[in-house]
């Protein structure tokens, strides 16, 4: 059945919707402390095994389940698809770069300068997004056009670098200026960010906020006429999503040292934020995370085994998801949930991680 | 005069956005692959055979016709009934995938067709006018004529129109939606690789030179009313003209922003652009 937009989004299964409702019969959980004990010991210990290589990748892992994190608060749980998320990324970046550089300001004062800086566009753009009532593609390429148009500014001023980006000078570990020599420092960071995320997410998923966000999704007239203000609660879901994604751009300044328009303003940042908690199940709390779990080592491992031949690699990670799109609707997350479904043993792990 | 021409172009890429949008209310974000892969098409053609890249124009339209039927009916037809997020993941990816498939084998360098009239002009009244422009003008100009033809006077036509505007009632008097998509999505690619064929005698070929007429194509589709025909006529020529305006007037790429700014005001004030049918 598929009339609009609109009524085709109330008609489909509301990913969200699955965790209001018990989906499995509840069961004690005596070894659910010992199991997420044992994982974050085994995180917390992962730097003393791993090698750089795997290393990075948990660090991306981190950082982009992070900011899926904040994508997925505004666009999984409210509904506005922005496809513009790299505008905040970029801003915290350059933020968080240009006080450094500029007055010796402490990246992590930056980080800070740069949320504040990420969360007053967001609810700018919000602001202008949601009185002209932009909604679904539209809304997606009006964000789109705030990035691009970020990105074709910081491009043409000087005083930023312009095309040729910014670097920051290494100067080995500083604590203060937020700079390591090695990976596990920005690994434990990456991990406290993800931490970050999920206490948000959940808080929100929790809150009658969730659910107001949630009636703001399914029929955005039914959630006014039942009173919810639409528009503040709306312009609370983008401030917070930009914000979060502000410092994300803060800490991939602070771990490549090296920022340049088109990579933290381009399209490209934004399809990057928005492809993991989309897979992942967009509107749960750690779809993101699984979504980034999955899909981020996979991106490294295509492009560390097809790097000979140029764009490979992207084409196969364009594959896997558009394999995903096709058999997992629902995202992983949906997936995973519909498995446990029949599987206790699966179904008792994902509740003794706190996942379902 | 050139922005006018130029907008011409544009207006046959958004052409296959509008028409794709207006019966199946999907954002095809792999539409600058699909010119893309038109002006290989039109380069190799030339390059293998000789053939002059406006004739490739008529090896294009059946040829990705039918590779968009395909894709509508293997790909895009399985999340018709999913949430909006998987149709648009869904072409995302499809162009991710057509752009680096290209990349990875035709490489990275710039491809230029040389044909002898490149960088012929005509005379008209006191402007020169580049010949290749004016002839991709006049492509756009045919093409939309045609299409209007279509959906105005023949069976398929009439029956895209029901389908877009009450899918479930075209279903209930016999038409078979699943075939209608497929038309509209394989009128769409034909657009877009007619409007990659019309561009390659002055435009350089490379994996990404669609991405600049899908960005732009969104710019003008929004601004003439998603859906409507003749608004992305209009829309093309409006962008064209800012575009040549804002090159003489604002010095760099500054023009990109006045694009943007055009495109995000028309956005915010009249959402359904200004030829658009009220689409909410």
């Amino acid at each position: 059945v598929k009339l609009d937009t609109d009524s085709e989004r109330s008609a489909s299964v509301p990913a969200g919707a699955q965790r209001s409702e018990p989906a499995f019969a509840p069961r004690r959980l005596p070894w659910a402390w010992a199991t997420r004990a044992v994982v974050l010991v085994g995180l917390v210990l992962l730097p003393l095994v791993a090698n750089d290589y795997v290393l990075n990748v948990c660090v991306l892992v981190c950082l982009y389940a992070f900011l899926g994190c904040a994508w997925n608060l505004l666009a999984g749980y409210a509904g506005p698809f922005s496809f513009g998320h790299a505008a905040f990324f970029g801003l915290g970046a350059y933020t968080s770069t240009v006080l450094y550089l500029a007055f010796g300001l402490s990246p992590w004062l930056g980080m800070l300068a740069g949320a504040v800086v990420g969360a007053a566009a967001g609810l700018l753009i919000g602001f202008l997004c949601f009185r002209s009532r932009l909604a679904g593609p539209f809304f997606a390429l009006g964000t789109l056009a705030f990035a691009e148009m970020l990105r074709v500014a910081v491009i043409n001023t000087d005083a930023l670098g312009g095309a040729r980006g910014r670097l920051i000078q290494p100067l080995g570990t500083s604590v203060a200026l937020f700079q390591f020599e090695s990976r596990a420092p920005y690994y434990f960071i990456g991990l406290l960010l993800v931490a970050l995320g999920l206490l948000i997410s959940t808080r929100i998923d929790r809150s009658r906020m969730g659910y107001y966000l949630r009636a703001i999704r399914e029929n955005e007239a039914a959630a006014n006429a039942a009173g919810v203000d639409v528009l503040r609660y709306k312009l609370a879901a983008m401030g917070i999503s930009s914000l979060l994604t502000a410092i994300g751009g803060t800490f991939y300044a602070q771990y490549y040292l090296y920022i340049d328009p088109s990579l933290v303003f381009g399209s490209q940042m934004s399809v990057d934020i928005l492809l993991r908690p989309i897979a992942g199940g967009a509107g749960t709390v750690f779809g993101p995370v699984v979504g980034s779990l999955v899909l981020t080592p996979l991106g490294e491992i295509t492009r560390g085994f097809l790097q000979t031949i140029p764009g490979l690699h992207v084409m196969v990670f364009g594959l896997i998801v558009v394999l995903i799109v096709l058999f997992m609707p629902e995202g992983l997350m949906g997936w995973l949930l519909q498995r446990a479904r029949t599987r206790p043993g699966l179904a008792g792990l994902l509740r003794e991680l706190g996942v379902a | 005069v050139s922005g006018t021409l130029l907008g011409g172009v544009y207006a046959l890429t958004a052409l296959g956005l509008t028409v794709i949008f207006g019966v199946m209310k999907i954002i095809n974000f792999a539409q600058g692959s699909f010119v893309m892969l038109g002006m290989y098409l039109a380069y190799w053609l030339f390059v293998l055979t000789g053939l002059d890249p406006y004739l490739a124009i008529g090896v294009a339209v059946p040829l990705f016709f039918v590779l968009g039927a395909l894709v509508q009916r293997g790909l895009i037809q399985r999340v018709m009934a999913a949430p909006a997020e998987s149709q648009l993941l869904l072409t995302l990816a499809l162009s991710l995938v057509i752009e680096n498939a290209a990349l990875a084998v035709w490489k990275p360098d710039f491809r230029t067709v040389r044909v002898p009239y490149a960088s012929a002009t005509l005379e008209l009244g006191d402007v020169f006018v580049s010949a290749p422009r004016l002839v991709a003008f006049g492509v756009a100009i045919a093409l939309m004529a045609v299409l209007l033809l279509i959906l105005q006077y023949t069976d398929l036509g009439r029956a895209i129109r029901a389908a877009s505007q009450e899918p479930e009632g075209a279903r209930l008097v016999g038409i078979r939606i699943e075939r209608v998509y497929m038309a509209a999505f394989g009128i769409g690619t034909a657009c877009a690789a007619v409007a990659g064929a019309a561009v390659t005698p002055f435009f350089h070929v490379d994996p990404t030179a669609g991405d600049v007429f899908a960005i732009i194509g969104f710019v003008v589709v929004v601004l003439g009313g998603l859906g409507s025909v003749p608004g992305a006529l209009v829309g093309g020529v409006v962008v064209g003209v800012a575009e040549a305006l804002g090159a003489v007037l604002i010095p760099g790429s500054f023009k990109e922003l006045l694009i943007y700014g055009v495109f995000l005001a028309v956005l915010l004030l009249r959402p359904s652009g200004l030829f658009g049918v009220q689409a909410r």
